[in-house]
């Protein structure tokens, strides 16, 4: 198949496809560096101007970089660690023959198809709301004093509600990566003594390597980028307590109308994703070779 | 020690009786081989032996005490898996040492039973690699390995040689039996092939439909088959079956002749027929003659004999190698 015919051909059929998703990725890019790059204050349009990287500058040393960049960070490092904790045992409860097996694993997907911004209004105002939430409920019921979430623990409120949200995902790779552990090396594991947690430790937490590796990859990408959750409760508040990088490049943009600080942070913003991809590969991404 | 007996040992998963009763002495050491055909029940009852499944009545007594109730590791049995069920991500040193490592026992211990094992294997070059980098030969040894480091009362072998091309597994089937008289370990293998079967055992379990047919050692199986079905199961190729007046006259419902106790006699004699095909395998030739009469014999000549398809010849069986059987498939006594 491989003749010289064949793979002009390919490359010829390929190519509009290719031109297109090129076109489509670089003139987006294109136009943000270009924008990172002028003073461009939607609150005076007209007068843009070139400013070099001073747009940089500004915002790689706002403090709220810093700020935001370290929430960015914990918010990831938190809801990757809540999710793989819980969703481990829940997928092994999952994997358990129960009475109304589908119904439970429906039921427990079903977060995930929650969008944002209703998840984050239904924990705000019904569950963690100092007055009216079920939780002050509870807590006043057991005579303590409610906590005020979104005051007193903003970022570790966002945590939990944006873990809630992956653990549906989580739970539902390691469930099939658990139904394809092959019966017989559990049976060979209980010929050789292996007691339930011997063989957890010893057969299930190895095959679950690479589904944890995929749950990590995959949702480091979407929680770097967080910002409904943000939006709707805390508005980044209070102070800087609960911005990441991506609140912070949309309030130098929408709340301080500064397009071209937005974009140079927008920008940060992709490198940033790229140095933990790079180390996210470095440190799981080998259980990922064949 | 290993002696396992079977009392009545039954087992039915909700309204399907796999096993109907099943009755069985294996004498220490010995080889003995569950053959039959597929869901005959033969892989569920090593299973119910191995414990990893339960038994719905009867009794299983290793060594005389009964093990219904003791979980598979307490057994002191050690099981080689169809698939090897190798630990993908352990060693060939971790795959056999991870028994004696959930035994507890000290790593210098260990280590030497490991190399131990695996110098008998021939294992030693691999003992660092992972089982992905093995060949199927050598993971079915990785696989015994597992089974006989743990130096147990029998080994339970499930079908191990199924996946291996022709070559290895005629090689396999030595080192395996060669082994097991070298340790002198009770073992019990399940297999769907006769010619493993035969090969191997020092006695063999025919069972069928859940039953068994026949407990005995293979030549035993061979020339006092106890019924129709194990006439038929043993011996390759199959036994020719004749019934209607040639039976008759010799006061059978059923006659069965092997394929080797039939002889090409002259014209005139025995029963004419026409060859359909002759398969030559230069050791044998094997005949498929159209008898009419007596329906499709099969016959198996030594060497090489100059028939062709479309010949007319005349077969005549061996008259102290007729099997009788009765009406209801039973072997009548000569």
């Amino acid at each position: 198949m491989a003749t010289r015919q064949t793979q002009f051909l390919a490359r010829a059929l390929l190519s509009p496809a290719v031109l297109l998703l090129f076109i489509w990725m670089i003139v987006p890019l294109a136009l943000t560096i270009y924008f990172s790059t002028l003073h461009y204050s939607l609150l005076d349009p007209g007068s843009e101007s070139f400013v070099g990287l001073d747009n940089y500058t500004y915002f790689l040393t706002d403090p709220a970089f810093l700020a935001s960049l370290q929430n960015t960070l914990v918010l990831v490092g938190s809801v990757l660690a809540l999710t793989i904790g819980l969703g481990i045992p829940l997928a092994v409860l999952l994997d358990q023959p129960v009475v109304g097996r589908n119904f439970v694993r429906l039921m427990v997907i079903a977060p995930f198809f929650v969008m944002p911004t209703v998840s984050a209004l239904v924990w705000k105002n019904l569950l963690m709301h100092p007055v009216s939430g079920l939780f002050a409920w509870i807590a006043t019921s057991l005579g303590l004093t409610p906590i005020d979430w979104f005051t007193d623990a903003p970022l570790l409120a966002i945590i939990f509600i944006v873990a809630w949200q992956w653990l549906p995902f989580a739970t539902l790779i390691l469930l099939t990566a658990l139904q394809s552990l092959d019966e017989e090396q559990k049976e060979a594991a209980e010929m050789d003594g292996a007691s339930a947690t011997s063989r957890f430790i010893y057969l299930t937490l190895p095959h679950l390597a690479r589904p944890i590796t995929v749950v990590i990859l995959i949702e480091t990408i979407f929680l770097l980028t967080v910002f409904a959750e943000i939006f709707v409760t805390t508005g980044g508040g209070p102070g800087l307590q609960t911005t990441n990088i991506a609140f912070l490049v949309y309030s130098q943009a929408l709340i301080q109308f500064d397009v071209g600080s937005a974009s140079a942070g927008g920008l940060v913003a992709v490198v940033i994703a790229n140095i933990v991809a790079f180390f996210l590969v470095r440190i799981v991404g080998r259980n990922l070779e064949a | 020690m290993g002696r396992i007996t079977l009392e009545g040992v039954q087992k039915s998963f909700g309204p399907v009786h796999i096993i109907k009763g099943a009755d069985l002495d294996i004498a220490d050491g010995s080889f003995v081989v569950f053959v039959g055909p597929s869901g005959c029940g033969k892989t569920t009852l090593l299973r119910l032996i191995a414990g990893l499944e339960d038994v719905s009545d009867g009794k299983i007594l290793i060594d005389g005490k009964n093990v219904v109730n003791v979980p598979p590791a307490k057994r002191g049995l050690s099981m080689v898996f169809q698939s090897y069920a190798l630990y993908p991500h352990m060693s060939v040193r971790g795959n056999i040492a991870f028994g004696l490592k959930m035994a507890g026992l000290p790593k210098d211990e260990i280590n030497r039973k490991v190399e131990a094992a695996a110098a008998t294997l021939n294992l030693t070059p691999y003992l660092d690699r992972k089982p992905r980098e093995l060949s199927g030969g050598q993971r079915q040894r990785v696989a015994i390995g597992r089974a006989i480091v743990r130096e147990p009362k029998a080994f339970l072998f499930d079908e191990p040689l199924s996946n291996l091309d022709a070559a290895l597994r005629v090689q396999m089937r030595l080192e395996v039996t060669r082994l097991q008289k070298q340790l002198g370990t009770t073992a019990i293998y399940v297999t769907h092939d006769q010619v493993e079967a035969m090969t191997m055992a020092d006695k063999i379990v025919v069972l069928n439909g859940g039953k068994i047919e026949q407990y005995g050692s293979p030549i035993e199986l061979y020339q006092k088959p106890a019924n129709l079905f194990v006439a038929g199961f043993i011996g390759s190729p199959k036994m020719n079956f004749i019934t209607g007046p040639d039976a008759a006259q010799r006061g059978a419902a059923t006659i069965g002749v092997r394929p080797e106790h039939l002889n090409i006699v002259g014209d005139g004699q025995g029963w004419p027929g026409k060859v359909m095909v002759a398969e030559h395998l230069g050791s044998d030739t094997f005949l498929y003659v159209d008898t009419g009469a007596v329906g499709t014999l099969t016959v198996r000549c030594a060497g090489e004999k100059g028939v062709k398809p479309g010949d007319q010849i005349a077969l005549q069986p061996d008259p102290n190698r007729v099997y009788r059987f009765d009406g209801s498939g039973n072997a009548i006594a000569a």
